[in-house]
Order: C-alpha cells, then sequence, then structure tokens
C-alpha cells in the first residue's frame, strides 16, 4: 500500500511576503503613492537630522553660565540653572521640601488606586480627595504645625500649575454634572437656569473671565474682603471648565435609553438614587473620552493665569526669557515648557484610551 | 406579606410634600429666591464700592478722547478719537485675526485630516505625529513660540529676508506689496460679485435639474470657472486698473506696501496649526462615520468612485464634520483673545485691557466684551441649530 505523500507548500513570492511587501502595500502602491512617500521622506530629511544635530549632538548639557554654551547647538544649561524656578517658582528655597513631601505623598496614594486588588480602596479614595487637599494646602502654605507661612503669591511654577489644574478637575467634574442633570430636569426654572449658565459661560473667552474674577469680583464683594489672586483665578477655571463639562456630561444622560430611567423608576428609586446608582455610572463611562478632553482642556487653559499676573510654568519661563544674562535662549525655554505640557497631556489622553477599554464591558450602542 | 404604604396616610391620600409637583414648585421658588438675593447682594455691595470709589456708572465714557494710541488700525484712529472707537478698532482687529486663522485652519486642517486617512503609511504617520503634537501643547505656549522664539529674533529692517525687491521679512513684521485700485476697478469687483451670484444660481439650477432627471452637470468646475474667469476677464479689457505699492527701505524701516505686524503673523501662524489639529480629526471622524457599506452599495449601484465620493461619501461625512468644524471655528474666535499676551491689540487687550485700565468703568467694559462674544456664539449656534435640522437623518 502507498501513501500519498503530497509535495509540501511552495513559499510565496517573495514579493507578497516580509519587508518588501509592506513596503510594496503601504508605502508604493501606486505612482502617486510612491511620489507622496518620497516628497514625505525628503521632508523629513529636511528636519529632522539638522534637529537632532541642534537639539541632542551639538547641544551643551552641562554649566552654571552662559560661557558654557558655545558649541553652536542647543543650550540646556539656561534650562537646568532655571529648573527649580521652573518646578518650584517663587518658592522659598529651604521649603522645597514641602511640595516634594506633597508629591511624594500623592504618588504613594495614588498609586494603590491602580493596583486592582488592593482591599481599603473604599477608605483611601475619599481620603484623597478630601484629606488630601487639607494636608497639602498645609504643607504649601505653612502656618501650622512651626512650618514657616508661604503666601500664594510665592507659589509658582510647574507645582502652581498643577495644583491649578488639580483643583480646578476636582470642582468641574461634580459641578458639571450637577449643571447636566439641572439641564435634562423637568422643572422649568431649574432647567433654565443651568441653560443660561451653561450657554454664558460657554459662550466666552477664559481670558474674560480671568479678567472678570480680578477685576470685577473685588468690586462684587462687600468693602474690605481680601480674596486670595489665586483663589479667584481657580474658581474662574473652575466655573469656565464645569460648563463644558456639562455639555459633556449631557451628551452622556442623552444616550442612556428610556427604559433605564424608566426601570429605575419602577423599582421605586428616588430622583437622585436613581441617577447615582443607574444613570450616571452608565452615562460617565460612556463619556470619558469628553471628560478626559475637557480634563486636557483645562490643564492647557492653565496657562493662562500668567496674563493675570499669577506665575505659572510658563510664565516662569517667560521671566527667565527676559533675565539680561540669559537673553536669546527664548527656543530653549519655551521647547522645555512645550515638553512637559505635551507629556502631560499625551498621557493623560492615552491613559483615557486604556480607561475606556478595560470599563468597555457591554456592547456598545 | 407587609404592606405599609409610608407615603400614604389613613385616609389614602398622599400628604402634600410627598407630591412630585408640590415639590417641584417649592424648590424652584426656593431656587430663585436664593438667586435673587444673590444678585441683590452683588448688586448692593458693587453699588456701594463704586460709589466710595467715585467711579460713576453708565456708557458715558465711551464719548471721551481715549488719547492712547494703537500699534495696528483697519478704521482711521488716533489718540484724539474716543474710546467708543477703541471699541470698534479692537473688535475689527479680532475679527481680522479669526477670519485669516479660520481660513489657513480650514486648509490644513482638510489637508492633514485626509492625509491621516491615507493609505501611504509614511504620510499616516505624518499627519498622526502632527496632530498629537500640536493638540497636547497649549495654544498661549505655541503663540509665544511664534513670537518670542521664531518672529522677534528676526534680522533687523536693513537685513530683511526677502523674496525678489517686493516681499520682506525682518523683525518689524512682514512687509508684501500694496495693492492699490484705480479707476475702473469698480467694474472688476462688480464682474466678481455678478460671478458668484451666477454661480449660485447655477448650482441650484444644477440641482433641480439633478432631483429631478437624475442628470449630473459639472457645477464644482463651471462655478469655479465663472467666479474666476469673470473678474480676469473684466480686469483685462478696461486695462489692468490695479497697480502694485511695494515697500522701499526708508530710514530704520520699511514704508509703502502692506505691513504684517509680527503679532498678526504670530497669532494667525499659532491659531491655525493649532485649530488645524483639532479640524483634522473632526474631519477624520467625519469621514470614517460613513460605514464602508455606503461605498459597497454605491459601487453595487454602478457608480464610479468619483462620483461615489461625492455624492454618497461627502454629503455624510459633512453631516458629521459641519458641526464640529463650527465648534472649532468659534473656539478660535475666542482662543484670539490670547492676543493679549503678545501685544497685538485686539478686543480684550485694547478695550478690557488700555481701556478699563484708564477709565476704570470694570463693569461696563467687561460686560461689553463679554457680549461681544456671547453675540458671536449665539449666532454661530443658531447656524448650528438651523443646519443640524436642514439636514438632520430622516429615520423611519
Amino acid at each position: 500500500m502507498t501513501t500519498h505523500v503530497p509535495h509540501p507548500d511552495l513559499p510565496p513570492p517573495s514579493t507578497s511576503i516580509g519587508a518588501i511587501a509592506w513596503l510594496r502595500a503601504n508605502l508604493f502602491s501606486s505612482w502617486l503613492n510612491s511620489l507622496l512617500t518620497l516628497g514625505a521622506a525628503y521632508l523629513l530629511y529636511l528636519t529632522i537630522p539638522p534637529l537632532v544635530q541642534w537639539a541632542l549632538i551639538d547641544a551643551d548639557w552641562f554649566g552654571d553660565s552662559r560661557e558654557a554654551c558655545e558649541s553652536g547647538g542647543a543650550c540646556w544649561v539656561f534650562v537646568g540653572v532655571r529648573m527649580n524656578q521652573f518646578m518650584y517658582g517663587l518658592y522659598p528655597e529651604t521649603e522645597y521640601w514641602r511640595i516634594n513631601l506633597a508629591a511624594i505623598l500623592l504618588v504613594l496614594l495614588m498609586v494603590p488606586l491602580f493596583i486592582k486588588r488592593f482591599p481599603w480602596k473604599r477608605w483611601l479614595v475619599p481620603f484623597v480627595l478630601f484629606g488630601y487637599p487639607v494636608i497639602a494646602f498645609m504643607l504649601f502654605s505653612g502656618g501650622v504645625f512651626g512650618l514657616e507661612y508661604v503666601e500664594t503669591s510665592r507659589w509658582g511654577g510647574l507645582t502652581l500649575t498643577l495644583i491649578l489644574s488639580s483643583v480646578g478637575m476636582a470642582a468641574s467634574l461634580p459641578l458639571g454634572i450637577l449643571l447636566a442633570l439641572g439641564r435634562r430636569s423637568d422643572m422649568p426654572i431649574v432647567k433654565s437656569v443651568s441653560v443660561v449658565i451653561i450657554e454664558f459661560w460657554r459662550g466666552v473667552p477664559l481670558i474674560t473671565v480671568l479678567f472678570m474674577s480680578s477685576v470685577m469680583l473685588p468690586l462684587f464683594l462687600p468693602e474690605g474682603t481680601h480674596f486670595d489672586k489665586l483663589l479667584r483665578a481657580m474658581i474662574g477655571i473652575a466655573l469656565f471648565q464645569s460648563a463644558y463639562m456639562a455639555e459633556v456630561v449631557r451628551s452622556g444622560l442623552q444616550a442612556i435609553p428610556k427604559g433605564q430611567y424608566e426601570a429605575a423608576q419602577a423599582l421605586g428609586l428616588s430622583y437622585w438614587q436613581s441617577m447615582g446608582l443607574i444613570i450616571l455610572p452608565q452615562a460617565l463611562k460612556l463619556v470619558i473620552p469628553g471628560i478626559v478632553n475637557t480634563f486636557i482642556a483645562l490643564f492647557k487653559d492653565t496657562t493662562l493665569v500668567l496674563i493675570i499676573g499669577l506665575f505659572d510654568m510658563l510664565a516662569m519661563i517667560q521671566a527667565a526669557l527676559a533675565d539680561p544674562n540669559w537673553l536669546g535662549y527664548a527656543i530653549e525655554g519655551l521647547s522645555f515648557a512645550a515638553l512637559v505640557y505635551w507629556v502631560f497631556c499625551f498621557s493623560m489622553s492615552r491613559y483615557s484610551l486604556s480607561l475606556e477599554r478595560k470599563l468597555h464591558t457591554g456592547h456598545t450602542r | 406579606m407587609a404592606t405599609e404604604h409610608y407615603s400614604q396616610d389613613s385616609t389614602g391620600k398622599v400628604p402634600l410634600w410627598r407630591q412630585p409637583t408640590f415639590r417641584a414648585i417649592v424648590f424652584q421658588v426656593l431656587l430663585v429666591l436664593c438667586i435673587l438675593a444673590f444678585g441683590n447682594f452683588l448688586l448692593s455691595n458693587t453699588l456701594q464700592n463704586m460709589e466710595q470709589r467715585g467711579i460713576t456708572t453708565g456708557f458715558g465714557f465711551l464719548d471721551n478722547a481715549a488719547g492712547f494710541g494703537i500699534l495696528q488700525s483697519l478704521i482711521p484712529y488716533d489718540e484724539t478719537y474716543t474710546y467708543g472707537r477703541t471699541f470698534v478698532v479692537g473688535l475689527l482687529n479680532t475679527l481680522l485675526v479669526a477670519a485669516l486663522g479660520i481660513f489657513f485652519a480650514t486648509f490644513l486642517g482638510f489637508f492633514i485630516g485626509v492625509a491621516r486617512l491615507s493609505h501611504n503609511w509614511l504620510v499616516a504617520r505624518l499627519a498622526t505625529v502632527y496632530i498629537e503634537t500640536f493638540r497636547n501643547i497649549p495654544l498661549l505656549l505655541q503663540i509665544m513660540f511664534w513670537y518670542f522664539a521664531v518672529l522677534r529674533p528676526l534680522p533687523l529692517p536693513r537685513q530683511s529676508l526677502s523674496i525678489g525687491d517686493a516681499v520682506f521679512l525682518n523683525n518689524r513684521g512682514l512687509f508684501v506689496p500694496r495693492p492699490i485700485a484705480e479707476d475702473g476697478f469698480g467694474l472688476v469687483v462688480a464682474a466678481l460679485l455678478l460671478a458668484i451670484v451666477g454661480a449660485v444660481v447655477l448650482a441650484r439650477w444644477a440641482r433641480k435639474r439633478q432631483e429631478a432627471s437624475g442628470q449630473q452637470f459639472p457645477t464644482g468646475l463651471s462655478a469655479f470657472a465663472l467666479i474666476v474667469g469673470l473678474p480676469l476677464l473684466t480686469y483685462w479689457v478696461s486695462g489692468s486698473p490695479l497697480h502694485w505699492d511695494n515697500p522701499v527701505l526708508g530710514g530704520f524701516n520699511f514704508r509703502g506696501g502692506l505691513e504684517v505686524i509680527p503679532e498678526l503673523a504670530a497669532l494667525v501662524l499659532a491659531l491655525s496649526i493649532y485649530t488645524a489639529a483639532f479640524i483634522a480629526e473632526a474631519v477624520r471622524s467625519g469621514i470614517q462615520s460613513v460605514s464602508h457599506g455606503q461605498t459597497e452599495a454605491a459601487y453595487a449601484l454602478g457608480l464610479r468612485p468619483r462620483v461615489t465620493l461625492k455624492l454618497v461619501i461627502i454629503p455624510q461625512a459633512m453631516r458629521v464634520i459641519i458641526p464640529q468644524l463650527t465648534s472649532q471655528y468659534l473656539n478660535l474666535t475666542k482662543n484670539s483673545s490670547l492676543a493679549t499676551a503678545i501685544g497685538y491689540p485686539d478686543l480684550v487687550n485694547v478695550f478690557a485691557g488700555t481701556t478699563l485700565n484708564q477709565t476704570g468703568q470694570a463693569v461696563e467694559v467687561i460686560a461689553m466684551t463679554m457680549g461681544v462674544y456671547l453675540l458671536i456664539s449665539l449666532v454661530i449656534s443658531l447656524f448650528m441649530n438651523w443646519y443640524n435640522k436642514r439636514n438632520q437623518l430622516v429615520e423611519r
């Protein structure tokens, strides 16, 4: 008995596997595509090598004065010398440890939140939201436990940027949810009040809001009330972004089918119970990308406080550019700022993507 | 089975405080009272504070002489004009930046958005890098970058970068020849208007005919030919009634020609590059929202790829793109207020800045400034509602 032994399969043609096939499919599939590829490659050739040469190869990294920058490349010495001010602003140098301590504490508190099976999460979350800000405020501001008092006008740099944006985020999400619920309410007055608030804040630029908070708030309040400049900026930013947040949340509320609302009512849940237990968890999950986009916008918008005279990171860099000892290093200073902001915003957007995937339990509508 | 009815008393009637309608009324009345009290608190404080500081209320200050100069003005202005005039100058400067920014951002945004969907790997990657880079850097930083790091360090007027003897770029700005109309140029403008009206009429006729008979008409091409051709023809026939005034170096700066101040250039560059990244994402999401089944169905009906694109894909994609696009235009207009950081004389810088500081009329000035932006966004959202209503999907 003879068994039939089939010929082994022939390998696929060399042009349809491996790198060549990939190149043919993705870069040179037609003459137009080939032209585009060559054009793009030429563009890269024109920009990337000089940029690398300037920013990395020819750059000066070490030193402590202008004389260290002689090679003609980027002068990162400028950024290095000023690094402390970019990070801490005008905060007294001997007290830097307080900011560092607050940062380390925050990281230590946040790490367990990302561990899936951490047992005490339900106590940790409220602590991070309500307890930590008090501790951080006491550390930053001082005046208690023998810590030296540091007024808010000396807070600055990246620290201030992070404070402003985290307070803004923490305040704008609940406010936005309230406004969104108000806008979807059956009560005509509640609804119209919410609509007016949302549309007003969305219709004006943030800078006029900040102007308003710095020029008009003192007029609004009783004579002699001292209102901290930083607090005014925070209120302005939080109110402004909460209107955008409200629209994001509203789009999520609208996407929840009516049956869910009716089912919650049929179970005998009160308005707040049905919202808190049934509707909002689903709606917020749907709009995570929108919420994170609003957070990113808020983070970027904190730069505007430099116009009303607060010293966030960008303002510190602008001040450093005007230093007569270091004139002409605007590109280095601003590139550094751009890199820092970019890293924060980009990682936020990537995190939102992964969160979206993780929470994607049911079928999307 | 326990049948307790907490909400009903022995007579079976729902007590008043548990009736939803009653509770709604009480709650809303309380809300109105709170708002009135809060408003009253603010108003009385404001009036009291203003009285103490000796600030008069009202808009009378708009007629006083301003006494400060403005870097760039589209209408005649000098120190002797009134504060009211500074408002108009600032507003026009804001509108100029917004219009220029919208124009460039739209072109760049559509280009990048389409490039991101390209089948060419390298081109798509480059577009992605563009979007992810510029979207994630604060606009204010980008404005400052263009202004302080790129445009200010340019050479002095004497060592300007130049193209021919007509276009000069230096740290005082960009200087290009200014077109000056002579007698008879009105005819060319009239021809252009006529051509636009003609193109609109033609488009409506072509649409009607296509709906009635299915026959297509090359509308885009003929409208383009009409709008470009007719004015050119008139220009040629009426003997070229236009000459160019070239900028000339005199003393320390250029004279004549059209001057684009570096503040304006930096602002327009940053606004268009930043907004283009968002517009590109809108374009991409719009095109991707049209399911592939639509393309396949169109091919199955025997439509050619170009016709498919024009009649099937673009109209459906536009339904998603236009609302996002208008909101980006609105954002760009509001973002143009960042001009104040580099000293471009826009509405916020001139009116809510200098004028406010000189007059101290904080309430009136801020209210007028906010009013302008609110009006613009109101107009745009009215347009959006109209557009959405007109283009809504008609479902079964």
